[in-house]
């Protein structure tokens, strides 16, 4: 049989084609989960344990308003700081490909060259819906609920929206080092960005600037709008910071889109530089 | 098929490229000859639309790899260290994965997946990470192949290979040459450029400093070298002037290994000289009583290639390689 590459005019035309190459890429993430479950089953095991961890072995020394359990704070922020690890997960698996010499191969093919971004952020995604799924899950195992479905489903996408962002970051920092050694690095600094939010204790507890800090964690606003649309009592304060959350949960990773999506796509494009 | 002028790559201060010129027309085999670093890989990476030129100029199948590259990317395909498959997905899957981003639709990847895993015989199920280093280079070779590309490009397709699969390789690099396919190859092995090669442009810091068949280069690097280790250190001075005597330039000793090197290039085409040369000298030696624990007639290395070509210019690069196992030799013992 042989086998000539197939017309440039194809029927697809040239976005069809794109989505198509983006969805091919994005399988190959799929087909690297059903070859290996058991990656997946700890990847999503890991926040479920850390949110176990907390919520019984610390939470008994954190006072929270109105007598709530402390699952109920913990909850939603352990969602936020799930959409966090999200980040490594993504810069992760774009230095891989590049030091794998997978990133040339494809660059290397009459495939639309947007397809690998597109392919890493659509896995990326279903793997963070999984991760949330399952934390979900979780927390309403342990006593946590929302007051209602509306309010749950916004926080929800407010969370992957919040998750989206990061993608751009993480494509943006694993084509910046390109090593894969050093995401053991962004590892390493992913607790403490996560820690230095709301999602665990009260800003207010923390010493003046450093709540503030914390305060202004792009985490903290989507973590608070979560808790507020979930119907979950949140921490307060008075900043304005505090009082906007959910306009901030949207403003902020629409920010971070916007800067770090041009950055990635220019970096990409200077792969052949 | 494959034309580049001038082709210059600089990255800040340093100089990958110098200004590289190659012709390589339809079903021809090119070389690319050259130590780590020489800019062999840089070559490639700017033939297959992967890097920009800094300066010059190059066309693939009749495009421009700047102006053109998606056109370029439909024409070629690349086997090589930097162009790998991905290590979590098997052989099969690799290959479907390919066949589909080179559209060819989910029914046709699948049936050329098929066709190509047999041809290679590569029938494993387990993850490509895992397979052996030969098997993994085989799957590197198709993976290539995927629509039966005009030009195929193969950086240093055996690099780091036993001799068993990288003989292997080389048969199938011959049955997809025989088929008419333009190859540009990389490599650091004079041996893999003289099997597979029609011309070879040897290259070194970044340009050609040579250029011709494998016969033409080997005849100009002043041909086969002639080793003996002399069994009694002391007369190794003897054994020398003896070979002195029938070599065709300065002769080499080594007091630590015994050894004399002496060159013994014949006139072109006259294969029988440097086995008369042989003869003479052992003849001579036994005459004199110098007793000769080993003797061998052996091809350059591409060490004594480079030496030779840069006047001692890659000498650090020679240095670098010095003691490798992986040497042209050709034994008598």
């Amino acid at each position: 049989m042989t086998i000539a590459a197939p017309a440039l005019d194809g029927p697809l035309t040239r976005l069809g084609r794109a989505l198509a190459d983006g969805w091919t890429v994005a399988r190959r993430d799929l087909v690297h989960w059903a070859n290996q479950p058991l990656t997946v089953v700890f990847g999503a095991a890991f926040p479920v344990l850390i949110t176990l961890v907390f919520g019984y072995l610390f939470g008994g020394a954190v006072d929270v308003p109105e007598g709530a359990g402390y699952f109920t704070f913990l909850m939603p922020g352990m969602y936020g700081m799930t959409m966090l690890f999200g980040l490594t997960i993504t810069t992760t698996a774009v230095t891989a490909d590049a030091a794998k010499g997978v990133t040339d191969r494809f660059r290397s093919m009459p495939m639309a060259p947007s397809a690998v971004l597109v392919g890493r952020a659509v896995a990326d995604m279903l793997n963070s819906v999984l991760m949330l799924a399952a934390l979900l899950a979780c927390g309403l195992a342990v006593g946590w609920r929302p007051s209602d479905l509306p309010g749950a489903a916004a926080a929800v996408g407010l969370l992957l929206l919040l998750r989206f962002s990061l993608l751009w970051v993480g494509v943006y920092l694993g084509l910046l080092i390109r090593n894969p050694g050093g995401v053991t690095v962004m590892q390493t600094l992913e607790f403490p960005v996560g820690f230095l939010s709301n999602a665990f204790v009260a800003p207010s507890t923390m010493p003046g600037w450093l709540g503030a800090v914390a305060e202004w964690n792009p985490l903290s606003s989507t973590v608070a709008a979560a808790r507020q649309l979930f119907g979950n009592p949140g921490w307060g304060g008075g900043s304005w910071i505090a009082e906007h959350a959910v306009p901030m949960a949207v403003a902020w990773p629409l920010l971070i889109t916007a800067v770090f999506f041009t950055l990635s796509a220019r970096l990409y494009r200077r792969l052949d530089r | 098929m494959l034309v580049a002028r001038g082709l210059r790559k600089t990255y800040g201060k340093h100089t990958a490229l110098q200004g590289i010129d190659l012709d390589v027309g339809r079903g021809a085999v090119c070389g690319l000859l050259g130590p780590n670093g020489a800019g062999k890989t840089t070559a490639v990476r700017i033939l297959t639309t992967l890097l920009r030129p800094t300066a010059g100029r190059a066309s693939v199948a009749g495009y421009d790899v700047v102006t053109q590259a998606s056109q370029v990317r439909r024409s070629i395909g690349l086997v090589g260290q930097h162009a790998a498959v991905d290590e979590l997905l098997t052989g099969r899957q690799n290959l479907e994965l390919f066949g589909r981003l080179h559209h060819l639709g989910a029914a046709r990847a699948r049936a050329r997946a098929a066709e190509l895993l047999e041809r290679f015989g590569l029938d494993h199920d387990g993850p490509a990470g895992e397979y052996s280093g030969g098997m993994r280079r085989r799957l590197d070779l198709a993976a290539g192949m995927i629509v039966d590309p005009p030009v195929l490009f193969l950086d240093e397709p055996t690099t780091g290979l036993d001799p068993r699969s990288r003989a292997e390789i080389w048969d199938r690099v011959r049955e997809l040459v025989s088929d008419g396919t333009t190859v540009l190859l990389t490599t650091q092995y004079l041996e893999e450029a003289d099997r597979l090669a029609d011309r070879v442009c040897v290259v070194d810091r970044g340009r050609v400093v040579a250029e011709g068949t494998p016969g033409e280069l080997k005849a100009e690097l002043g041909g086969d070298r002639l080793d003996l280790v002399v069994l009694d250190g002391e007369r190794l001075a003897e054994a020398a002037a003896i070979a002195a005597g029938a070599a065709s330039g300065p002769v080499e000793t080594d007091p630590h290994t015994r050894r004399v090197s002496a060159p013994v290039a014949g006139p072109k085409g006259a294969g029988g000289v440097r086995v008369r040369v042989l003869t003479e000298v052992l003849a001579a030696l036994a005459d004199a009583g110098v007793e000769v624990e080993d003797v061998a007639l052996r091809r350059p290395t591409l060490d004594e290639v480079f030496l030779t070509l840069t006047g001692g210019g890659a000498a650090d690069a020679a240095r670098e390689r010095a003691g490798s196992p992986e040497r042209t030799e050709e034994g008598v013992r």
